[in-house]
Formats: C-alpha cells, structure tokens, sequence
C-alpha cells in the first residue's frame, strides 16, 4: 500500500476526503427506460448506504420534472421515489439532478421538502448562465449545490475553465467535468480537472460513462489529478455502456491504497445481486454503446436511437454517427426520430 | 395610415429584431421611442438611426420625457423580472403593453388561434418563442380531437439566447406550458428548452407531442394540423414540418405515465423548424421571428381595433 503522493501527475492522493457518488438509481433509469419499482431502488440504497457511500441520487434519468414523450415515463412518481429511497437511508446525502429546461426551481423545492440535501443542476458545458437562478435557489434552500458541465469533450480546457468559473460564482459548492458522451481520453481527462482544480475554490467533480472503455481509468485519473467528487454506479447501471462502476472503483482505490471509506463486499452484493438482474439489454461497451463515445453523442440517447432503428429500419450506428455529425447536445433525443426519418428517406430513394 | 405610437422596451435581441419588423413591415403601428439600460448597446444605435429617441436609463427615463405621453403601446422585450416592474408604471399611465416576456400577467394571445380574443385588455403577453412555435398545433389537433396531454420541445441556437431568455429558463418552461392548456387547450402541459451551441447555428426546431383518445381520427388531426402550418407560415414564412406528423396507434398499447390511469389513444408527433426573416440575427433565430412577428401582428390588430372603435 502506497501513501506517496504522486508529484508527477500533480495530485494529493493521501490526505483529502473523497467523496464517492453513486448514480445507479438516477442515470441507471436510463438504461432500463425509466423502470425501477420504488421498492427497488430503496433495497439498492439500503446496501449502498450500509457500505458508506457519501451520495445517493434519485431522480428520473433526466431529473426532476424530466417524465415525458421525449425522455420517456417512469414507472413510479418522483415522489414515490424519494420518499422510498429516503426512508432507509440513514448516513449518505441523497441527491437529485435537475437540468434547467426540464425541471424548475418548483421541482427543486419539493425535492428538497422530500428529503434531497444535495440538488446536481446541469448546463450543456457552454451554457452555464442557464444555471444562475437554479443555483441560487438552491442555496436558498440552504442545500449543497453540485454542478454540471455537460458533454465535457465537446469544448476546448479553456472554455470549461470559463463556464466552470460562472457556476462557482453562481454559489456552486462542487463543479464537475461531465463526460456525457464517455468521449474523453484520458489525457483530456487529466487536463480537464486539472484545469478546474486550479482555476476554482470550490471543489471539482467527475462524472462519466464507460462508452470507450475508460469509465474507471478516467475516473482514477480524476483523483489523481484533484477530483473531490467522483460518480459511479453499481455494475455500471448508467446510460450508454453505463457509469464507471462503482464497486470497481472502489476495489482499484483500495488496491491502489487509496482508502475511501467505503466497504467493497456489500457494493459488490448489491452490484451482482440487485443491479445487474434488472438490465434487460446488458449495461456493456457493446457496439452501439462504444459509437456513443466514438461519435461524442449524449448516452442517454442510447435506447432511443435503438427503438427508432426498429420502428423505421434503419441502423442505430448510423443514427448515432448522424447525431454526432449534427452536433446535437443532451436534451434533444427528439431529433433521434428526426435523424432516421431522414435516413429511411435517403434509403428508400427519397430526398428528404 | 399609422394610428399606434409604440415604445420598444429593450434593446437586446428580441427588441431589435421587433424595431426591424415594425420599420419594415409595420401598416399602423410606428415606433417612436426605444429603452435599453446600455447606452453603447446596438439596438439603442440601430434605433437612433431609424429617428426614434432613444433611452438608455430604463423605462423611467422614458416616462419623465414628454413623449410619454404620446405613446399608445409598450412592447417589452426585457426579461420577466423587469416586465413585473414595468407593468404597473405603463398601466398607470395608460399605455397598453404587449409582452414579450415570459411573465405571464396578461391574458396569452397567440395571433394564430386567439388574436380576436384580445379585446381590452391592459396588458397582452405574448407566452414564449416556442410557445407561439407550438401553441397552433396543439390547438390544430386539439379542434379536431381533444388533446388531453401535450409536451413540447424547443431547441434554439445559443447564440439566439440573450441574456434575459437565460435569466429567464424557468419561467420559459411554467408559461409555455400553462400556454398549452389555456391556449392550446391541452388538458396538461409540458414545455422543454434546449440551447444547441453548434457552429454553425441550427435552426430553431420545435417538436410537439399530444396525446388524443381513442376516438381521434388520425386523418383529420393530419389535415388539421397541415391547415395551421400553412395559416402560420402566412405571417413567419420560415414556419415549417419538417417531416408529415407521425401518428402512432395507442390504442392496444396504453400510455402508462406515474400517478395516472393507462391511457389507450393516439400520441401525434409534429415535427417543426422555423426559419427567420434574417432581419436582425441571421436566419436560424427562428425563435426571435415567431415572437416579434407575433407581436406586431397584435399590434397591427389593436391599432384597427382602435381606428374602428366608435
């Protein structure tokens, strides 16, 4: 076990407290459209917080206020939820996300009446100033504010830097580089949080999805180079090829000395035992899953794109190469429809 | 003949396009007097030079000039925060405002479905860009079978986005949605926006999901809503399907959303883009013709409403 300090990589690996967030009952909806029982997620909290992971989040994949056509319906109400997931857990923080043009502040203030602490408000990685009243209301309601800079890889170290600077100045205790579309190598990564651990007072996140391959490598990388939040979720349960998995992590932080506080046999219970049974298409760097982070395309667009291949016949691969050509960003799986009518125009002849 | 002396309050995006429309395209209203709070701001410049006095200390440096009280009709293209604080100083001076923020104090006119309606009303609001996008097709589909749910989606440019429309997020999405129900007549709304940065930048597109009964005729909501694109396009020539409405048979397979009964219908998806005139931002900011355009239209009507008046 090595407690050295790795100078090479500029990280404090020994000292600070980091804090371990899970995803699994929020950006794991993705992956199975929405669909946990509330009875469900309370048994995953249960073991999540038994094994002392700091953060809990709830919410429906695309946060509070995101049942729609668009993203689509959960099974339960967002109520029904909370209310199950806060009941038994007894030492984490619960959380929930909120992007602005989704939800509203009115959904950020029952959550908190239902028990939220920490409320995650997330912007495209340029569109920060969106997040100003959402962040301020947050803190009105005396609730610890993480932010999000999504789609992380889209845009240059420097303009993250600048968007991350208007969210700290907004109120933000946390800003996080959020790799939505599992597109970052790992020396972006690296670069990234750097960048924002040297350039904020508060504390910096990371959040990513394994489309590539890289979800606890990335993630590691993170810490190394100052993270103070990082996200995963159990057996990965995300959108695309899923989060970094979180009982992974913790196995690598182990090994790698790295002490976090948490307990790895009941995330791995949990992972083996409650997650993984309910991923009907398997949570994996399978073919369309790595095309998101091959095409940097927002992963949560995963399921659609592949519903929209069946209903018009066309390949979900090359909706999702047509989503990344057009820059689409998080938020707009309606265009996933709009891409394959165009598709199935093209191949039967048409010119539209 | 020109009957309606017209301030513009604010200078930003929305207002700027609004003073071309009027200059250009305005019968019986004529713009004399433009607000900002940025003396070195374009559209104050752009005003100027089309003769208006211009005002860069706010409304009530306006109000303290004597032109005040010339003035029929405020068109305030603020932000909703500052329309809330206008709103009470025009009322008491007897001008008449048209809303172009999202503060919702007035009664929601949306030129296509309820420009008759406006009647006397004090203060006019015009609900949102993508409210005046979406609002006719889901009364196209409501008229001919009742809507009981209806969600849109409004992806605009970020460069389209000025400042006050970022301030204004939250407010975008409760009144266009509340626009869907009372304008619409959508049992219930729900509005989404999504800023899109791509360079270069997209066209304002605007998707419109409504879910009909089992009764609905899906031939009917087709024409009916083809009749309100072209009714549209006749004052925003940009507005357009991008593809035919998709309609899909929920009838075996019933909605199911949380805390409501299975609903057995139709969901009709309605594809929209629209295109500006390019009169102030290029032609992708869609978002700010629907709206100015819009509100010129309500003041082209309030100003034959007053020329007929006895």
């Amino acid at each position: 076990m090595s407690t050295t300090p790795d100078t090479s990589t500029g990280g404090d690996t020994g000292d600070r407290r980091l804090l371990l967030q899970d995803c699994t009952l929020r950006d794991g909806m993705h992956a199975i459209g929405h669909q946990y029982s509330a009875a469900q997620m309370a048994a995953i909290a249960q073991r999540l917080d038994e094994a002392r992971i700091d953060l809990i989040e709830v919410s429906h994949g695309d946060g509070l206020g995101g049942n729609s056509f668009i993203y689509g319906f959960s099974r339960e109400t967002e109520e029904a939820y909370i209310t199950a997931v806060r009941e038994v857990v007894r030492h984490a923080r619960l959380a929930a996300l909120l992007l602005p043009g989704i939800g509203t502040i009115e959904d950020m203030r029952r959550a908190r009446g239902l028990g939220v602490d920490t409320i995650r408000i997330a912007t495209h990685c340029t569109e920060a100033d969106v997040s100003r009243q959402h962040v301020e209301a947050g803190r009105e309601l005396g609730m610890d504010v993480a932010c999000f800079l999504m789609m992380a890889h889209s845009v240059s170290t420097a303009t993250l830097v600048e968007e991350a600077r208007k969210m700290e100045s907004y109120g933000a205790h946390c800003v996080y580089v959020t790799d939505s579309a599992g597109a970052l190598l790992m020396h972006e990564t690296t670069e990234r949080v750097r960048a924002l651990k040297d350039a904020l007072g508060c504390e910096v996140g990371f959040h990513n999805h394994n489309n590539l391959g890289l979800g606890v490598a990335n993630t590691v990388l993170a810490i190394e180079a100052g993270a103070d939040r990082v996200d995963g979720s159990l057996a990965g349960m995300g959108a695309g090829a899923g989060n970094c998995p979180l009982e992974v992590l913790v196995a690598v932080l182990d090994r790698m000395g790295r002490g976090t506080g948490a307990q790895l046999y009941p995330l791995i219970d949990a992972a083996d035992q409650l997650v993984r049974p309910l991923q009907e298409r398997p949570v994996q760097t399978d073919g369309n899953a790595l095309m998101l982070g091959y095409a940097g395309v927002y992963s949560s667009f995963l399921l659609h794109a592949e519903k929209a291949s069946r209903q018009f016949g066309v390949d979900a691969r090359d909706i999702l190469q047509e989503l990344g050509r057009r820059r689409m960003v998080g938020g707009q799986e309606d265009m996933i429809v709009d891409v394959a009518l165009e598709l199935a125009g093209r191949d039967n002849g048409g010119d539209a | 003949m020109k009957t309606l002396r017209a301030a513009l309050l604010g200078s930003g995006h929305i207002g700027t396009d609004l003073l071309a429309k009027i200059l250009q395209r305005g019968r019986r209203v004529e713009a004399v007097a433009m607000v900002g709070i940025d003396p070195a701001s374009e559209g104050l410049a752009r005003a100027r030079d089309a003769g208006l006095r211009t005002f860069a200390g706010g409304l009530d440096e306006l109000l303290a000039d004597p032109i005040a009280n010339s003035l029929d009709i405020a068109f305030d293209a603020t932000s909703a925060a500052a329309h809330l604080a206008h709103a009470p100083k025009l009322a008491e001076r007897g001008i008449r405002a048209v809303d172009l923020t999202p503060a919702a104090l007035g009664p929601y006119v949306v030129p296509a479905v309820n420009l008759d309606s406006l009647r006397d009303a004090p203060n006019i609001n015009m609900v949102t860009c993508g409210g005046q996008a979406t609002i006719p097709i889901v009364h196209a589909v409501h008229r001919v079978s009742p809507v009981h749910y209806a969600e849109i989606v409004a992806t605009i440019a970020s460069r389209s986005a000025g400042p006050g429309t970022r301030a204004n997020i939250d407010e975008f999405t409760r009144t266009t949605a509340r626009g869907l129900e009372v304008v619409g007549g959508a049992g219930h709304g729900k509005a989404i926006i999504v800023l899109n940065p791509a360079e270069p930048p997209i066209t304002m597109r605007d998707t419109v999901y409504c879910l009909c009964g089992p009764e609905a005729d899906p031939e009917a909501i087709r024409a009916s809503i083809e009749r309100m694109v072209a009714e549209v396009a006749e004052f925003v020539p940009g507005y357009r399907l991008v593809q035919p409405p998709v309609i899909e048979d929920l009838r075996e397979n019933p909605l199911r959303r949380p805390g409501e009964t299975p609903a057995a219908g139709w969901k009709v998806t309605t594809l929209l883009a629209v295109e500006g005139a390019g009169d102030h931002l290029p032609t992708y900011a869609g978002n700010l013709d629907i709206m100015t355009s819009a509100a010129l239209a309500v003041g082209e009507r309030l100003a034959r409403d007053t020329q007929e008046a006895p």
